[in-house]
This record gives C-alpha cells, structure tokens and sequence, in this order.
C-alpha cells in the first residue's frame, strides 16, 4: 500500500518522473501536462487548475484501496486525481531550475 | 411587465463552491440548497430583488465551473449563459464573479477568463472572514486597479455581508474590463497579481490538515466512514421512537374524538378509514425522516462527503462508477429526484449515466415508512451484543441490501459497455466548515414542509380516491364476507394476485402496490385504508403494525420488503430518467431491470422463507 512505485530504483537513485511516482508528504514542481491521445479533455482540465510549469505540487496522501486515488495540493487547494491522470503530470528533475 | 424591461440583469459566476448560491440566497432572500461540496448548484437559478435606488435586479444563480472550456453539462449552463449563447436567454448585464479570497490561486485564473468576455465584471470576493481567520491579508486596492474591475469584499453566510455589493451594483455600471492581450498566460498572470497583492502566512487550514491525518487515513479513514454511517441508521430507530409514539396517540386521540361526533354512514367511513388510518400511518414517519435528514444536512455542510468520495473512489471505480458518484447516490437516500439531478456534475458520460442507472436502488427517505412498518411488526425488538438495536440492524441491511445491488448493476454496465477509454475523477476537496445551525434549521423545516404537502396533497388524495375504490360498490343484499370483497379494488387486488401469488402478495398488497407508484409512502397509507375497511368497525382503535402481524406469515413480510429494495415505484423518478438523459429507452431499461430484480428476488426470498418456516 505505501511506497508504492513503478519504477525499478535498485540502481538508480530514486527521482520521481510523474507526480503519481511522488512520494506521500514530498512535494516537487511541475513541467509539464502531456496530452494523451489528440485533445485530451483531462489534460487541459489539469492545466485549468493550475497543473503549469514551475507550480509546486505536493503528495498529501494516497487512497486506501491500492494506493489509488492520489491526494494532491496544487496552489492553494486539494484535488483527488486517479493515478492514470496524475501520471500526465511530468515533474523537473530536482536539480534543474524552473 | 414593464419592469422587467427595465431591470438590471446579473448572473453570479466564479469556481466552484465559493459560495455563489449563499450570495444569491441573501440578496434575492431564496433558500436554495447551499452546501460545502462543488458542485452542488446543477441549474440555473432566477431570482429578483430591488435594489435601494427602486432599481429591479434579476439574478441568475449559474452552476460552478473551473473554466469556460467546460467539462461537464453543468458547467456548460454557465459557458453558454456567459457567452450569450443559452437558448431564450440574453446575455447578462453584469457578470458578478465571485471568489473565495482563501482559494485565489484556483479561482483568479476564472476570474480573469471572466474578464475578456467583454461584459462588465465585478470581483466578489467571498468568504472574507475565513481569509481573516487564517492570516490572510489582500490589498483590494491594488487588486482593484491591476484586475482593472471593482473588487468588492462580502461574506455571505452573514447578514450583512453583501451590502458592499449590493451598494456598487445599485451605482452606475463599471466600465468593460481592459481586454487585454488575448495570449496572456492566465496562470502566468495570477501569480503575478497573488505577488503584488495578496500575502498569505500557510497555503493550507490547519485544521483541515488535522482532520484529514485521521479522515484519509488508509485504516482509520474507512473505519469513520463505517461507523459514520452505521450510527446514522442505528439514530434513525432508536431517537425516534418517542417521538414516533407521541405523533401516533395524538393522530389516535384526533381520530377518535372527531369520528366519535359523527353518525354512522360514508363521511364516518371516510375519516376513519380513509383519512385518519391512511394518512396517519404515513404521518408517524415524520421525525424517522427529519433525523435522517438532519445527518444529510449535517455531513454537506462540513465539507466530509468529498472526502468520502476520495475513500470510495477505488471501489467504486471497480464497480463502474467513480467516486464522483458519492454525493449523487447519497442525496439518492433522501429522494432519487435531486440525487439524479445532482450527477450532472459528473464529467464522463458514461460515469454519470451508470450512477442515475442505480440511483434508484439507494434507499430512498419514501422506502423508510414501508420499512419501518414491517420491521417493526415482524423483527423482535432486541438488544444484539448489548448495544445495537436489531431492528435497527435489519434497516441497515436494507440499505446494504440497496448500495450492494447498485455495485453490482453497475458492475454489469460496466461490462456491456463498449467504450472502455480512461475516466476522470478530478475532484477537488474543500476546507471542513462547521455546519451552521441556522442553516439546518431551516433545511429540516423544508423537509419537513415538502413532507406534510405531500402527506396533505398527493398522499392524502389518493388515499380517499382508494378509499372510495375499496368502499364502492356496496356488496350486494345478503352477502356474507366483507364489504370491500365487492368493491372495485377488491377485484383488482384480487385480479393481480395472481401475479403476485408466487411472491407471497395477498390481494390487499396488491391493492397497496398500485397508489405507491405515485408516491412509495401511499403504500403505506393504502395498507391502512384496506385494512381498515375489510375489519370490523372497531378496528380504527387498532393500528396497522400489530394487525399485519397477526395476518401475515413472515415470508410474505420479508418477500415485501425485499421487493421494496428494488421496485421502480415511482413514476417521478422515471420521469428524471427521462429529462436527464433525454432518452425514453434508459426510462424502460431502468424500470425493466428494477422490476425484474424485484420479482426475482421477492420470489427467491418468499419460497426460501416459507420452506424454512413452514
């Protein structure tokens, strides 16, 4: 249920690409939203609500059921997003600079 | 009218619960529903109120929306009212875009879509004392002068909240707002204008951030959820027996007293039989259905059931809904007229049509009589594990009984279902709030009012047009049994009985089952009519309960309520279906299934039963 994660990180350090990688209670900043598939409807909806580069976002908490869905703090307000739809969220590498 | 020409037409816009519909209720003096989740306004709502100068202002209530590239039908009310292009309707004067001042990097950025339609604006911005509360500090001035539009402050849960507002609508119109550079990046823009006005000490409620540890937490999370729920219906027994007992002698001690004045004959008959065993026995369920109200209220005020929705969102998502359909299968436990509405903020279509599919299945405030009737006169009144009431236990198995089918009717939507592209949950949970009393005051007096005008109206008119069928035609000179044998509705409950044999129904079911598609509660009512005309005279004395205890044998009790989980008996909900989803083929699918489900597993439950106790 916790620590959840796709990515293999047995040899790499452990950097989240996709805000559903994000751990519980860390926060990063966002790149980009990709479109999946031609107009994507839930992709411009997350760019309405505030899912633009250089916006920090935070991990608050996950479901109970299979980790899904995620709770995520985005400017000032709290979202539930499904992990399919967090994961059109690309977040910067930690070093790089907004 | 010649003011209507003249009035001053605004619509209130802005996100999502940033209380649109609190500003509306104070200005315009309505008492539309108003809640903490978004989504809770679906239509457009028109009010009117004169303003100090003389001046008429027709208001327009629109539904939230995160932006005017919208994403669901509710939200698409409120695009096409904005542009212009809502079908018999002019375009506003004025745009009053409301805001809530603790949410401004979410709500600006509609803000400043608002601003380019090319209409006047003025900026509410709401919920000024929460802003306070927390820290926050907006230099309206500045905000003022970059937005380029009147920025008002107003808290509309006070009474004197909107003065401000109402003062600057009633002055001269403010002039368009700078049109500005058509690629501005919004987002760009309101953090820029959040840097230069606002300052703002945490980005979140601590109090929400407590609450949430507890209230989203994996475990402990479900396990309140749980409880929550389980106190509700155990509540709605054990608090409202006294005041059920109260309700039932004063209706007996009224019945007897005025029936006792008058002689023999119809009139007699029809105020005992038909109007004070019909409609009493329906009345009694009064505070049954303002305690379970009571928590409705309660939870929607506080800002918990998106919370919920977030919990359930995986299972729910199994089953073919999304957690989206929470709050709609939930307002389906009071009716599943406004829980049908209330799915118009589901975005995906496929979602919203699944959840008013199965709304019917919730166990609707109307069910609560026909239940209470009968687990009170067939389930023994027990103490089970030295806390928990039985009675109350099978209630809540009912509900289980109704939320398990809805999983698994949608379960198989899901399956026939062709389109299987993703589906978006995208739901924004707001700050918890107090419940305010006065509000669910006022929420349990309107339930309580739509309740007596329907127990006076439909209830009441259908029980004397049952009264009159099961009085007429007398039974011919000599004969034997009871009158009502001969009556019209003795041959029709007598007639479906055939249908309804393999079920367990006898004929005065029958009879009971035709009223209630009209309204669920005349069931009820109907029962009491029926009983009350086929015993002798004196049985206006006794009640309902206790009879069909004596009559029935316990399968055809359990196949009854078993039917009620499940039959579409009610032609109001057909008729939303209808509306909703613009299509006469959902109507017929929906009642189809419902009543075959109700068929079968009256059957099912009636055969076992009579096999085990016979």
């Amino acid at each position: 249920m916790f620590g959840y994660n796709r990515e293999p990180f047995l040899f790499k350090a452990y950097l989240p690409v996709r805000l559903s990688e994000l751990l519980p209670g860390n926060t990063a900043v966002v790149r980009e939203v990709e479109d999946v598939g031609s107009a994507d409807p839930i992709a411009r909806r997350l760019r309405d609500l505030g899912f633009v580069a250089g916006e920090p976002v935070k991990l608050v908490t996950r479901g109970p059921v299979g980790g899904d869905p995620l709770l995520v703090q985005i400017g000032f307000t709290r979202f539930a997003l499904r992990r399919s739809e967090a994961a059109r969220v690309r977040l910067q590498s930690a070093g790089a600079t907004p | 009218m010649s003011s209507a020409e003249t009035a001053l037409r605004i619509a209130l816009v802005g996100n999502p619960n940033c209380g649109k519909t609190a500003l509306f209720n104070l200005l315009t003096g309505s008492r539309q529903k108003v809640a903490n989740y978004a989504g809770v306004t679906v239509e457009r709502k028109q009010g009117r109120y004169i303003a100090p100068s003389g001046r008429v202002v027709d208001l327009l209530d629109l539904p939230g929306a995160y932006s005017l590239d919208a994403a669901s039908p509710d939200e698409a009310i409120t695009r096409d009212v904005c542009l212009g292009i809502a079908a018999g309707e002019t375009r506003p004067d004025l745009l009053v875009c409301v805001a809530d001042a603790t949410n401004l990097r979410l709500h600006l950025r509609f803000v400043l879509e608002v601003r380019r339609l090319g209409v006047p604006v003025v900026l509410a911005l709401n919920m000024m004392d929460a802003a306070a509360r927390r820290g926050i500090r907006i230099d309206i001035a500045a905000l003022e002068r970059e937005l380029g539009i009147p920025v008002i402050e107003t808290v509309a849960v006070k009474r004197a909240g909107a003065r401000a507002l109402v003062e600057r609508i009633d002055g001269p119109l403010p002039p368009l707002p700078p049109t500005g550079d058509a690629d501005l990046d919004l987002h760009a823009e309101v953090r820029r204008l959040l840097a230069a006005t606002v300052s703002m000490p945490t980005r979140t409620a601590a109090t929400d951030d407590a609450i949430d540890r507890i209230a989203l937490h994996p475990l402990w999370g479900l396990v309140l959820l749980g409880v929550l729920m389980f106190l509700i219906f155990q509540s709605v027994f054990s608090w409202a027996e006294p005041l059920m007992d109260g309700i039932e002698n004063g209706i007996k001690a009224l019945g007897g007293w005025s029936v006792a004045a008058l002689p023999e004959g119809p009139l007699r008959s029809l105020l005992a039989d038909g109007v004070f065993a019909g409609i009493g026995s329906v009345l009694v369920f009064l505070p049954q259905i303002l305690i379970l109200f009571l928590f409705i209220l309660a939870l929607e005020e506080s800002g918990y059931l998106p919370r919920a929705a977030f919990l359930l969102d995986r299972l729910m998502f199994k089953a073919g809904l999304s957690g989206r359909s929470f709050i709609p299968l939930l307002s389906s436990f009071a009716c599943a007229i406004p829980g049908i509405m209330a799915t118009r903020s589901i975005q995906d279509p496929r979602d919203r049509l699944a959840t008013i599919m199965v709304a019917p299945l919730m166990t609707c405030s109307a069910r609560l009589p026909v239940y209470t009737l009968l687990i009170a006169a067939f389930i023994p009144q027990r103490t089970v594990a030295g806390l928990f009431n039985l009675q109350g236990i099978v209630l809540f198995a009912l509900y289980v009984a109704g939320i398990v089918s809805a999983l698994a009717v949608a379960f198989v939507i899901k399956r026939l279902r062709r389109d299987r592209s993703e589906h978006a949950l995208l739901l924004e949970l707001p700050s918890y709030r107090w419940p305010h009393p006065r509000d669910l005051a006022i929420g349990l007096w309107e339930r309580a009012w739509i309740f007596l005008k329907r127990v006076g109206g439909i209830i009441l008119a259908l029980t004397v047009l049952l009264w009159f069928l099961s009085s007429f035609p007398a039974p011919p000179e000599g004969a034997t049994g009871p009158a009502i044998d001969y009556s019209f509705a003795g041959r029709i409950g007598r007639a479906l009985e055939v249908v309804f044999a393999p079920v367990g129904f006898n004929w005065q079911i029958c009879i009971a089952l035709i009223p209630g598609l009209a309204a669920r509660e005349v069931a009820v009512a109907a029962l009491g009519t029926v009983y009350s005309l086929s015993g002798s005279d004196d049985t206006i004395a006794a009640e309902l309960g206790p009879l069909i205890a004596g009559q029935w044998p316990l399968a055809t009790a359990l196949s009854l309520l078993v039917w009620y989980i499940f039959a579409p008996q009610c032609i109001s909900t057909l008729a939303v279906i209808r509306r909703e989803t613009n299509s006469w083929r959902n109507v017929w699918i929906a009642a189809g299934y419902l009543f075959a489900l109700a068929y079968a597993a009256s059957f099912i439950t009636y055969q076992i039963t009579r096999a085990l106790t016979s």
